[in-house]
């Protein structure tokens, strides 16, 4: 197959293109330029962090011998990842910008550009595991996507927003990989400079890592009201976008609770500008409901209810909300118009619209949908 | 088989070059040295010296070496202007055309975030050419406050040639010294240093078929220079640093070689250039030339039949719309041919070209560039691999150019847009 290994600079990249070009594929890599800091007149500035790591992703290409190109998707990634990121936390959301560029930018404006320029698949160095088994009856093969088999390294959840049709045009070659520390072995053993290089664990194009800073210069100052659930005004905020549920800490809240019990963000409400706040008993969860779903396993999950009513059968799965949460069990159904609702049996807490929501059956992604809100246990 | 349709990057050396200079590297003496070792090198650098003076229409002792291209512009850029503006402290702005290299570019704006100085980047009309009326209004407004002009022999990406003598003519009327970046004009056009007025003049050696790492600046005698970089003193002061014997000879054989050869080299390379700009407007009718075009189509530029068009003989550049310059470029080098995006390139990271922006091209078009450009090597087999390949690239770049752009792209007429307004929805994409 051609495959286009896109090569972020980093560690796993450089191993998933090195296994793709040793298990027999015509590599290509491509390094994705994103950030649109266009500093016209280059003086003075020692180059950012992604000119580095052009740099080392240059490196690790010319390692395994393969051709090595940028391109230029940092429009496509403003007018998609950032410009979501900031419209969801201004509607009073809690976006995953990770998930929104596998999306958007990785499988859909870089996969689509390299079908188009003669590719078949696109390689990354995600954590995850994709398993081709024969369909029912001698139908075409279907492909599920799984956790990875290093659990603590597993990335399944933010390449579950993938449909099917993008899932058959990748390649993760480190899925089965037994750790991190095997992969940086595997580096150093194949000579690629960067086997040491640190993780990076920050949102890419939030630089200092403060995120708050991001939204309060893109988004501005604009102060309202803490609330409790009564409604009583308890403290002021210089910005609602700046607080997501289940937040604790960063709550200038003047005067202590009653019962004298530490209070959380529970709800952020754009309109009227004001934070809920309460106990933490209020943020448990019930029951989630997603919108705009993707789903991975027709088998299990069953076909869009039609009309109005209720919903299609219930399926028992797992329940995760955040990149690195537990799982939580649950049952779920198919909702009309590309919804699902979500019951959960287990302890979960502090679920925020916005949030990517991803549905297992044990290690299998069965799909993904985005949190539209919840009901409280 | 391969194609190398990118000399204006660098062209190969020439082989009377890599002989002297494979010869000199056996050799051991430092020019600066007072020992016989020592007195052989200097006197290779000096016959060096003289031969690229008598090349280039100089005087020996108005040749400063460097080690390329850009610390000439550097030396020429900062060098002017600390040593006009510490005599005349009001003398502080920097005229530059909007089209320069980087190399006089950054330098300029360096000058005004660090040291003072007030650069004005001058407009060019759509073909890159400069606006003399433009030169002439800020010399009239502020000559007596103006430190130097810089404006290039050629453009590097587009081969537009400058009007100098204008150039120079208005400059010295008001006692502004000019500098020109001669790197893509030498061995294409004919450059003579004295003939052209100008003040300072840069020449790099790998544009030229001489070796990397070497260049110069020819400084007129008697033109106040401020050194940047200090040291041994080499150069008159103005450029200290071992002087690099082997590739002084190597670059002086070179500009010897290319300047003698320039007649028919150019005439051939000109003809070579002209049947792939015909060819490529056949093959892809889409494209479209930027820069002066040598081969118009149109009854309306016939009247100009018989004068030179005023680009170098090498260069052709096109934009291809809805392509984007990196597809092009991955298209045609997987299939063996190699050019450039003509955009700069920091790190392999593609921008719109800063020329052809201020050609006045969109910035959607500017991204579809692609920079041709032949050289002493160049044969019609080039520009037939070229040909080959190129509509099936072209026509794959504009599938990749409206997957690439994004819903909201994909609903244009030529795939641009880029998915404005795609990104806050959470619409249908998914």
């Amino acid at each position: 197959m051609r495959v286009l290994a896109a090569l972020s600079g980093g560690v796993d990249s450089a191993v998933a293109a090195a296994r793709a070009v040793d298990a027999g594929h015509d590599v290509v890599g491509v390094h994705m330029a994103l950030s649109r800091n266009r500093d016209q007149f280059r003086t003075g500035s020692r180059g950012c962090c992604s000119i580095e790591d052009a740099g080392d992703a240059r490196r690790a290409a010319d390692v395994l011998g393969i051709p090595y190109y940028v391109w230029d998707l940092s429009e496509r990634f403003e007018d998609t990842v950032v410009a979501d990121f900031l419209a969801e936390y201004a509607a009073g959301r809690t976006p995953n910008p990770c998930v929104r560029c596998n999306e958007h930018i990785k499988f859909e404006a870089l996969l689509d550009k390299a079908v188009a320029l003669g590719f078949d698949a696109v390689c990354t160095g995600h954590y995850a595991r994709v398993v081709t088994r024969p369909g029912p009856d001698g139908s075409a093969p279907v492909r599920e996507l799984h956790r990875a088999a290093d659990l603590a390294k597993d990335q399944s959840y933010v390449l579950a927003v993938m449909g099917p049709d993008r899932l058959a045009r990748s390649m993760f070659p480190l899925g089965d990989a037994a750790s991190k520390a095997q992969v940086r072995a595997e580096a150093a053993a194949r000579g690629l400079s960067v086997s040491a290089k640190p993780d990076s664990y920050d949102i890419c194009f939030v630089a200092d890592g403060d995120t708050q800073g991001f939204l309060r210069e893109r988004l501005g100052s604009l102060p309202g009201d803490v609330v409790d659930v009564d409604g009583r005004v308890v403290g002021a905020h210089d910005g609602a976008y700046a607080y997501t549920v289940g937040q604790r800490k960063g709550l200038s809240i003047g005067r202590p609770a009653p019962d004298g019990r530490p209070r959380y963000v529970l709800e952020v409400r754009p309109v009227s500008n004001t934070v809920v706040v309460g106990p933490a008993d209020a943020l448990a969860v019930g029951a989630v409901l997603g919108g705009d779903a993707v789903w991975l396993a027709d088998d299990v999950v069953g076909a869009e209810p039609a009309g109005r009513a209720g919903g299609a059968d219930w399926f028992a799965c797992q329940a995760q909300v955040r990149a690195h949460g537990d799982p939580v069990p649950a049952r779920a159904r198919r909702t009309p118009h590309g919804g699902v609702r979500v019951e959960v049996h287990g302890d979960l807490r502090g679920v925020a619209p916005g949030q990517s929501l991803v549905l297992y059956a044990g290690t299998r992604v069965l799909g993904q949908a985005t949190v539209e809100g919840t009901e409280r246990a | 088989m391969t194609a190398y349709l990118d000399h204006a990057a660098t062209t190969p050396m020439l082989p009377g070059a890599i002989d002297v200079l494979t010869a000199e590297l056996g050799r051991t003496g430092n020019a600066s040295s007072l020992h016989s070792a020592g007195r052989s090198a200097r006197r290779t650098v000096e016959e060096a010296r003289e031969q690229l003076a008598a090349a280039l229409g100089a005087r020996p002792g108005e040749v400063v070496l460097t080690a390329g291209g850009t610390e000439a512009d550097n030396l020429a850029v900062k060098g002017l202007f600390w040593s006009r503006a510490g005599q005349d402290s009001a003398r502080r702005r920097i005229l530059v055309s909007a089209v320069e290299h980087h190399a006089v570019l950054d330098p300029a704006s360096w000058l005004a975030r660090h040291a003072g100085a007030e650069t004005v980047l001058l407009p060019v009309d759509g073909t890159g050419r400069l606006d003399l009326d433009a030169l002439a209004a800020e010399l009239e407004a502020a000559g007596p406050r103006t430190a130097l002009v810089s404006v290039m022999w050629a453009n590097n990406e587009v081969g537009t040639l400058q009007p100098l003598r204008e150039v120079v003519a208005l400059a010295h009327r008001y006692g502004v010294p000019v500098h020109s970046d001669a790197v893509q004009a030498v061995g294409q056009v004919p450059v003579d240093f004295a003939a052209s007025g100008l003040d300072a003049l840069t020449v790099s050696g790998h544009k030229v078929g001489g070796p990397l790492g070497i260049g110069a600046l020819l400084a007129r005698r008697g033109l106040d220079l401020t050194p940047v970089l200090h040291g041994g003193g080499q150069e008159r002061g103005v450029r200290s640093g071992t002087l690099d014997t082997p590739a002084s000879r190597a670059f002086a054989v070179a500009v010897d070689t290319a300047v003698r050869a320039r007649p028919q080299t150019a005439a051939r390379v000109t003809d070579l250039r002209d049947d792939l700009v015909r060819r490529v407007r056949e093959a892809v009718p889409g494209a479209v030339l930027r820069g002066p075009d040598p081969v118009p189509a149109t009854g309306r530029d016939a009247a100009r039949h018989g004068d030179p068009p005023a680009r170098l003989p090498g260069n052709a550049h096109f934009t291809f719309p809805g392509c984007e310059g990196d597809s092009l470029l991955f298209g045609l080098d997987s299939a063996g041919v190699q050019c450039s995006t003509g955009s700069a390139c920091q790190a392999g990271v593609p921008q719109p070209s800063h020329v052809l922006l201020a050609m006045g091209v969109e910035e959607h078009d500017a991204r579809g560039a692609l920079r041709f450009s032949l050289g002493h090597t160049s044969t019609a087999a080039d520009v037939d691999a070229l040909l080959d390949v190129l509509p099936g690239v072209v026509e794959r770049a504009r599938a990749a150019g409206l997957a690439s752009a994004g819903p909201a792209g994909r609903a244009g007429p030529t795939g641009h847009g880029a998915g404005a307004g795609a990104g806050a929805g959470r619409g249908g994409a998914r």
